[in-house]
């Protein structure tokens, strides 16, 4: 297990930086991911889609596709490009302090 | 993947999220059968989520997927397709191939597009039409064949409303200029 320190707390990461450990995120860290892969400010958009993931994640172990985000967490795919560009699936999870989806679609 | 090791580091590690490349890729979907239809969708949808840019051109039977009369109404056979095997929850006979003979049965197709859709469903695979939605909603470029639209006497109003416009092979080159071309 390789631990990191993000803003002044020792966390456990995988060997590409996600969060390993649930219990060990809260939202100042979820701040301070963000902000450190260029998502500066995280509006309540931003809070809606995470706080969604986190949710889905504690009840399933999975981290939700983006489909499952779109279709159970009732936001927009298009909405969540222009949250996370790019990559939504992969940085909301990095965000949220969880892994990288596995499903395919 | 967990490394097992210890190994504290003061720069905090990161993700490589390579938001710079300039990776571009273009699907090619020429067969308009249900289970061909979904290999490029699948990859598209991956391909999307990793933020790269992504065109698909839809040709001959492929034009089915983008054609709003057939889109929805995709059909699967056995027919011709010495890879598929009996039905599962045969025991052991689920593991032989069927005999083209009972492929060829009427209402088989019927049977098997239904089976595969379900399959498709379990899997909480969207069907075409929603997943062209999807992957438009992704940023992906739909585009239609020229000569596909002539061939088969469609026009615009006939296709897909998220196909961007009809082009010929010349404008598919140059949009595909410096992208991995998926043929399938």
């Amino acid at each position: 297990m390789s631990t990191t320190t993000i803003a002044g707390h020792s966390v456990n990461v995988n060997d590409e930086g996600f969060m390993t450990e649930y219990d060990e995120w809260n939202e100042d860290l979820g701040r301070e991911l963000a902000s450190m892969i260029g998502i500066d400010e995280l509006t309540a958009e931003h809070w809606e889609a995470i706080n969604f993931l986190r949710g889905d994640f504690a009840e399933r172990s999975e981290t939700p596709t983006l489909r499952r985000v779109t279709k159970v967490g009732g936001i927009p795919t298009k909405q969540l490009f222009v949250l996370f560009p790019k990559k939504p699936a992969k940085k909301m999870a990095y965000v949220a302090g969880l892994p990288k989806p596995k499903g395919c679609v | 993947m967990t490394v097992t090791h210890t190994n504290t580091t003061e720069a905090p590690l990161v993700p490589d999220f390579d938001d710079d490349s300039d990776r571009k890729i273009c699907f090619v979907c020429s067969k308009g059968n249900l289970d061909m239809a979904y290999p490029a969708l699948i990859m598209a949808n991956g391909a999307l989520a990793e933020g790269i840019e992504t065109h698909i051109f839809f040709t001959f039977w492929g034009m089915d997927m983008i054609n709003k009369k057939t889109m929805d109404d995709l059909q699967f056979t056995a027919l011709g397709n010495a890879a598929m095997h009996m039905p599962p929850g045969l025991g052991k006979l689920s593991d032989k191939h069927m005999p083209q003979g009972l492929a060829g049965l009427p209402g088989m197709t019927g049977m098997a597009t239904k089976m595969l859709k379900k399959q498709i469903a379990d899997l909480d695979v969207p069907e075409v039409p929603e997943f062209l939605q999807l992957l438009s909603d992704m940023g992906a470029k739909l585009w239609a064949c020229q000569m596909s639209v002539d061939m088969m006497g469609l026009d615009a109003d006939d296709l897909f409303e998220e196909v961007v416009d009809v082009i010929n092979v010349g404008e598919f080159m140059e949009l595909s200029d410096g992208a991995q071309i998926v043929f399938v």
